[in-house]
């Protein structure tokens, strides 16, 4: 049977955060007034012209948009086929994407006067977006990182702690990004009066897959100008890596409607898909985790499983409920690559465009590999270069280092 | 439709005294343990007996709670044998009331329908699931009533007179008052703030009110019972329980009697609480 297509793929969520059956609010009784409270704070601000203009003034000047939007020459020329732009997210303030949506939650979070924030962080790019703009607006700023990912990504550790964040390392579960948020759900129980959790992706409770889904979609609208611009036209695919997927939706979302635009995700394959991996869709089924319903990895039980990836930003067993909902409504096209096809794209980038990516968006740049080659010399491939990889020099380095032995 | 939890607070109300409830999770140490254990909880003065559904990822949960559903996961607990326990603990006893309490995914992927019809045949009172609030009431809550199984609500303190008709709605067998904001084993309960909202909630509902997170001792379930139908003891029993682990985490000769006994001085300090109070 198949499903009843929407007419916009733009129209989610529902009044109840539902896109299709997925996304929701699966959450204990204590956050569900401040949840309610923070959709009604958002719809505000979303409506009031002063926050739209003074969120631009910042996104110009503080963080440094519009990022640009660059065709990749000598990749292009590499792989043969498509010509390939970056949207060059990378070069935000802070070093990725994750920004542009800690800066809209931040606000919001002033005029709710709340005026202790706390985060989860895998790769610590969210964890340094929050430090950054706590430190920026004077708010206190706590973030959960799991204790295994402070270990592989101690630059973005220390950036936090000068930055005036406390970073507290979670030993629990896999003490990954699943075992942060966990911990930051129940920091957030405990200090629910004036806490605001300012959650990294399009994960969650609604309205945070929304808002922040609305706060990062500057991303393709940006692209669809400078496209234009470039060449006159729109890009004929998308390629984003998806850990929660918020870069993803972020460039994805202005483009749903326009059919001639193909879209593809990219998940963690980590060992391979029929090993440890963190690739979601791929590899597991709808449940419910952290507020919302989504593909999640877990057994028969409904246990949640541990992810795998190389990949700290990407190392989470579920994806946002709206790239779930455009899996099974067919939109989006999910891949997903391996730990060794990332660290690849990752030196074949630095080497040949001057780039170092982040092992994240190395993900989307190992299937570009794939894909570029197999489409025209005339076909325009946009990838999201998500964020910089200077925090993973030091991990890459000893894998590396361990290859020599 | 009578439930075993209603005739429970009947015969409280008869014998004018608050129930003394009781969470241990399901499996911890290991399921064999875990049935001894809960058949000793009526005799020691539970009357009310709740059991978690081991989760992986728990998140209104504190350290020791999350321990004790990891515990049970490792020695092979799942959701189908947490309805196996119960079953057991039937075959010798049809009057003390069972809630199984945790998180919605387990029993989502388990199949609504086919864990409302199983909890029943296996003799299960009611539900908690912390994940559900009443804004997803079609997800479980409506069809748990449909099934004949008490929907147990949480009330917080940030529930406030506008949303308690809202929680208070669908529940049935008896209200959760949540007494801390937080997780559970963190904070203590303070008796009279507990007590003011307690008569707030009783303003909106016939249903007892029960109080939980953050009682620890006899003194202070004696003093959260004087002001509630029924208090409840998680986190102190679960401690006991791991207490009398050996360094593996395996149970002991202690183990059953570590449990039982705490149950037993709690269970006094809540039949002490009426006469204290009046």
């Amino acid at each position: 049977m198949n499903p009843v297509l929407p007419n916009s793929f733009r129209s989610g969520p529902d009044e109840r955060g539902h896109f299709g059956i997925f996304g929701g609010r699966f959450v204990a009784e204590t956050l569900m007034p401040l949840i309610l409270d923070l959709e009604k704070a958002y719809a505000d601000a979303k409506a009031d012209p002063a926050f739209q203009t003074e969120m631009n003034g910042y996104l110009k000047n503080y963080v440094g948009r519009p990022s640009p939007l660059y065709f990749a020459e000598r990749l292009t020329d590499h792989l043969g086929g498509a010509k390939i732009y970056f949207k060059r997210e990378e070069l935000n303030h802070t070093g990725s994407h994750k920004v542009n949506n800690v800066l809209g939650q931040i606000m919001v979070a002033r005029r709710m006067g709340k005026k202790r924030i706390i985060a989860e962080t895998g790769a610590g790019q969210h964890g340094v977006a929050t430090a950054t703009l706590c430190a920026r607006f004077g708010l206190d700023c706590v973030v959960y990182m799991g204790a295994v990912d402070v270990e592989r990504q101690q630059p973005n550790v220390i950036r936090m702690e000068m930055l005036g964040a406390k970073v507290i390392p979670v030993q629990s579960g896999s003490r990954t990004l699943k075992d942060a948020m966990n911990d930051a759900l129940r920091d957030w129980v405990t200090n629910v009066h004036d806490t605001f959790y300012c959650i990294g992706t399009v994960a969650g409770p609604h309205p945070y897959p929304m808002m922040v889904r609305d706060f990062q979609s500057i991303i393709g609208v940006e692209t669809r100008a400078q496209m234009q611009e470039a060449e006159g036209r729109l890009p004929d695919s998308l390629v984003a890596c998806i850990g929660g997927g918020s870069n993803a939706m972020g460039l994805f979302y202005p483009f749903l409607d326009d059919p001639s635009v193909e879209i593809f995700g990219v998940e963690a394959a980590g060992h391979g898909l029929t090993q440890l991996h963190a690739a979601s869709i791929a590899g597991g089924r709808p449940g419910v985790l952290h507020g919302n319903r989504t593909y999640l990895l877990m057994d028969d039980d409904g246990q949640i499983q541990d992810a795998h990836s190389i990949s700290a930003g990407l190392d989470y067993p579920g994806i946002g409920p709206e790239h779930s909902w455009l899996h099974e409504a067919g939109r989006v096209t999910y891949l997903s690559a391996t730990d060794e096809e990332a660290l690849a794209a990752f030196l074949l980038l630095s080497r040949l465009e001057g780039i170092p990516p982040a092992l994240e968006p190395a993900h989307a740049i190992a299937k570009v590999m794939e894909l570029a080659p197999r489409r025209p010399k005339d076909h325009l491939m946009v990838v999201n270069l998500s964020g910089r990889g200077d925090k993973d020099i030091p991990q890459i380095t000893e894998i590396l280092k361990g290859r020599k032995k | 439709m009578t439930t075993r939890i209603d005739a429970c607070f009947a015969e409280l109300k008869k014998q004018d005294r608050s129930a003394f409830i009781t969470f241990l999770m399901g499996g911890d140490p290991d399921p064999a343990t875990s049935l001894e254990i809960i058949k000793a909880l009526p005799k020691a003065g539970a009357d009310i007996i709740e059991i978690g559904m081991p989760f992986t990822d728990p998140m209104a949960d504190g350290p020791a709670i999350q321990a004790a559903g990891l515990r049970a996961l490792k020695a092979g607990m799942t959701l189908k044998k947490t309805l196996e326990l119960v079953c057991a603990f039937r075959v010798g006893n049809d009057t003390t009331p069972l809630v199984l309490m945790g998180y919605y995914n387990p029993i989502y992927i388990y199949g609504v329908d086919k864990f409302l019809a199983d909890a029943k045949s296996a003799g299960v009172d009611g539900l908690i699931i912390v994940d559900l609030p009443p804004e997803e009431d079609t997800e479980l809550c409506l069809p748990a009533i449909k099934a004949g199984l008490n929907f147990i609500r949480l009330a917080t303190p940030t529930t406030d007179d506008k949303r308690l008709p809202a929680v208070l709605a669908n529940t049935s067998g008896f209200v959760y008052y949540v007494s801390v904001t937080g997780i559970t084993g963190s904070a203590s309960a303070n008796a009279s703030v507990v007590g003011e909202a307690v008569g707030r909630i009783k303003r909106h509902t016939k249903l007892p009110v029960c109080v939980g997170f953050g009682i620890r001792t006899p003194e202070a379930a004696r003093g959260i019972a004087a002001h509630a139908d029924g208090a409840v003891v998680g986190t102190a029993l679960v401690d006991a329980l791991r207490g009398s682990l050996d360094p593996d985490g395996r149970a002991t000769a202690k183990t059953i009697g570590a449990v039982a006994d705490l149950t037993a001085s709690l269970a006094q300090g809540v039949r002490g609480a009426k006469q204290a109070a009046e």
